[in-house]
């Protein structure tokens, strides 16, 4: 998945439960500069849904994919403007 | 009989540029108006100030603000708890009254088991990695929440101003509440 594009930074969220997951996110997608893209590794499996819910109600960010590996949730999302 | 004047002096007719400067004119307002109004609002009415029901205000006022949304906690009665500074770390979960505690009402309303309880619920809190009330409020704000504690209860409960978080708004009533749920998108009485 990292090979399609380049990650610019990593948010570890590991361990933190809703609504922080989305709540850091979004703070760390603010740091960002546009077209950058953020990785955030969870392990709430909410967290699967709410980002998704985020990025979709959430103007200037866009979710890239997510995946389930072994016991983290990765996240990949795009700030777009 | 038909209401058309095909008749009339082409006087009173407006001309076509009449028309397209008044259409002009009434995009600009449309868009003026569209624009004003882009970002969502939520406003939420925080009034009960137990462990268990300081959360849903605090995560969907923070969840809202990463979305974007302005929003405005007007805090009132025992809600005000939440912001009080020293009270919102010293929350507790009632015994009483619900039905699903492990204990039956006989039991749970003997002394002391409101602090039983509370500290079941603050175990299974840091347990499962749940962030702290303290911590909510404190990202929330952060994030642009705006807090308003009720003047009038205040005055009732006989706080000071000075007893809650920084950034917390004082000296307002329900008159400033009422006007943001009617601009909010969501308005939520928690």
């Amino acid at each position: 998945m990292s090979a399609e594009f380049d990650i610019a930074e990593t948010l570890d969220v590991k361990g933190a439960s809703c609504p922080m997951p989305v709540v850091k996110t979004k703070s760390a997608i603010d740091d960002l500069d546009a077209g950058a893209v953020l990785e955030v590794l969870a392990t709430d499996p909410g967290s699967m849904s709410d980002l998704d819910g985020w990025a979709d109600g959430t103007a200037g960010v866009e979710l890239l994919g997510q995946e389930e590996g072994d016991d983290v949730y990765k996240h990949y999302v795009r700030k777009t403007e | 009989m038909s209401t058309d004047t095909p008749d009339a002096p082409a006087g009173d007719a407006p001309s076509r540029a009449e028309l397209a400067a008044r259409i002009d004119e009434l995009e600009d307002a449309l868009a003026a108006a569209t624009d004003e109004d882009d970002g969502k609002k939520m406003s939420i009415i925080a009034t009960k100030g137990t462990l268990d029901m300081a959360y849903p205000p605090l995560i969907l006022a923070s969840t809202a603000a990463a979305f974007g949304y302005e929003v405005t906690v007007f805090h009132t009665f025992w809600g005000l708890d939440i912001l009080h500074e020293e009270r919102s770390k010293d929350l507790k979960l009632s015994s009483v009254g619900n039905p699903n505690m492990p204990v039956p009402n006989a039991v749970a309303a003997l002394p002391g088991m409101d602090r039983v309880t509370t500290r079941m619920m603050e175990r299974r809190i840091a347990d499962n990695d749940t962030a702290t009330i303290e911590e909510l409020l404190e990202t929330s704000l952060d994030m642009g929440v705006e807090f308003q504690a009720c003047q009038m209860t205040i005055d009732l409960m006989d706080y000071d101003e000075n007893d809650f978080y920084d950034g917390v708004t004082t000296g307002v009533g329900a008159a400033t509440a009422l006007q943001d749920m009617a601009e909010a998108d969501i308005q939520l009485l928690v």
